[in-house]
């Protein structure tokens, strides 16, 4: 039933996130039920699917924020297992974007973006506070280095923590639904923020619903259902002719 | 009625200072010994640590209710029997009642700041959690620079309620025929018989302490105070 594209395929040797046979529970509900997903090295991955379809626990799963029950992750050759050395050796090389930000409210700016990289990378304090600077920057928000997380705006606050993600320099980037929880006009200074990232070649792997966004940089849309993976395709030809039924019906939905 | 006569509280004031001076560092002593220690209970609670866990939460439960007179009296005859069993000296190794108090009162705090620190705990969101393992931090350094400086923020008024109560709880010692301010005054009163004009200068004392506890902890509210965060 997954439609497998040739895409997939040829991205096999080279993939820098090897999710195979995945299975996830909470309890009696499995929210994956056998997923495999394998993401090159600068690929762009759009997830997508109805609420409850594991999306986020599958990109939860990568960084192990949620431990999977059965089957292989494998992120930058790391296997993830119940090694602490081996997940946080993953976790260094893995940001994530929540969608409620998750900023350290006791820090400032500058301070959210400095911890991580001293603490874990040993960087000097003048050194990730250099960094910090440059990726706050980046993320036009460079201003702001000195104010705290309650004194920004929701889109403001979003982009410090791509920042804040950014300081750590990963090779892949995981977004779990980093729009949803912003007021409408916040919406497009973070996804003019992700589209740049892309373009400068980072590895995304996206759980949005933003379509405009999944048209302009995804190589891949993957959509879920019910723990399972349903159909994979390129984002012209998923938006443009879906071959699943629940594909077309979730279209249907998000697109008034 | 004679009219009231403060002359015998200069006169006594050096007695008094002493008391005062001990309450005041029986309260500092039990303050730090139980915030480490109650910070370390409510951790253990938190992570729940097996076995060690349950052993912390019967041990506070118990803490909490039995009065602290009772364990004062408790830990001035049981340890140092138990210190005698243990050094095999045959009887008991008496400990002195001032580290008596110094020990009870540490023991006992910590069982009260364990329980402000464990909720605390519960209060910080889980994305703060998710987003320290996001970043690859140690579990050390999530709590020390992310869970606690929170927790610490969060629960400063109930400490310092806590904090008020320990000091005014000082006056327990004198079970111990140990003087506090509160003994002290105490004893100054029935010898000169100027029990009205003792006792109102004590309330004082105690208020002025108090109070300055208080604009003590708003001024450190304020200078760590979380900008923008809602109250």
């Amino acid at each position: 039933m997954v439609q497998q594209t040739a895409v997939d395929e040829t991205s096999r040797p080279q993939a820098i996130v090897a999710v195979e046979g995945v299975v996830k529970r909470f309890g009696r509900f499995t929210a994956l039920n056998d997923i495999n997903l394998s993401v090159r090295a600068g690929e762009k991955i759009v997830l997508c699917g109805p609420s409850g379809s594991g999306k986020s626990t599958l990109i939860r799963c990568i960084n192990h924020i949620e431990k999977h029950d059965a089957g292989r992750i494998v992120v930058d050759g790391v296997e993830l297992t119940d090694r602490m050395g081996d997940i946080n050796n993953v976790r260094r090389e893995v940001g994530m974007v929540f969608q409620s930000f998750n900023l350290f409210p006791h820090l400032s700016i500058a301070e959210n973006c400095m911890l991580a990289p001293m603490k874990v990378r040993g960087l000097s304090r003048a050194e990730a506070h250099e960094r910090a600077l440059g990726f706050l920057r980046k993320v036009r928000i460079h201003d702001q280095a000195n104010k705290y997380p309650g004194q920004l705006s929701g889109g403001q606050q979003q982009r410090v923590a791509i920042a804040r993600a950014l300081c750590m320099q990963p090779k892949i980037m995981l977004f779990d639904e980093p729009t949803s929880a912003l007021d409408p006009e916040m919406v497009k200074e973070v996804l003019d923020i992700m589209v740049e990232l892309a373009r400068d070649g980072m590895t995304m792997v996206c759980v949005t619903h933003e379509m405009g966004f999944a048209r302009e940089v995804a190589d891949r849309v993957v959509f879920m259902d019910r723990g399972a993976i349903v159909e994979e395709a390129d984002p012209e030809t998923f938006f443009r002719a879906p071959s699943t039924e629940r594909a077309r019906d979730f279209l249907g939905q998000i697109i008034h | 009625m004679n009219s009231l006569d403060f002359s015998i509280v200069l006169q006594a004031w050096p007695y008094l200072w002493s008391g005062l001076l001990f309450s005041l560092a029986l309260t500092a002593v039990a303050f730090v010994v139980g915030m480490v220690l109650g910070t370390c209970f409510a951790l253990l609670q938190h992570f729940e640590v097996p076995v060690i866990a349950r052993i912390v939460r019967g041990y506070i439960a118990l803490i909490r209710s039995i009065p602290l007179i009772l364990v004062l009296f408790w830990f001035f005859f049981l340890v140092p029997i138990v210190l005698g069993h243990l050094s095999g000296s045959g009887g008991p190794v008496p400990i002195g009642a001032t580290w008596t108090a110094f020990i009870t009162f540490g023991l006992f705090e910590a069982a009260y700041y364990s329980e402000i620190i464990r909720v605390g705990l519960r209060a910080v969101n889980r994305g703060q959690f998710e987003a320290c393992q996001a970043l690859a931090l140690s579990t050390f350094e999530t709590y020390r620079s992310v869970i606690l400086p929170q927790v610490l923020r969060v629960a400063s008024p109930i400490i310092l309620s806590q904090t008020i109560i320990l000091f005014q709880d000082t006056s327990l010692v004198y079970v111990l025929s140990l003087t506090d301010l509160l003994g002290a005054a105490s004893k100054l009163a029935q010898l000169n018989g100027r029990l009205v004009e003792m006792y109102l200068v004590i309330v004082v004392v105690y208020l002025a302490i108090s109070s300055a506890a208080s604009q003590g902890v708003a001024l450190l509210r304020k200078r760590y105070a979380i900008a923008g965060a809602r109250r």
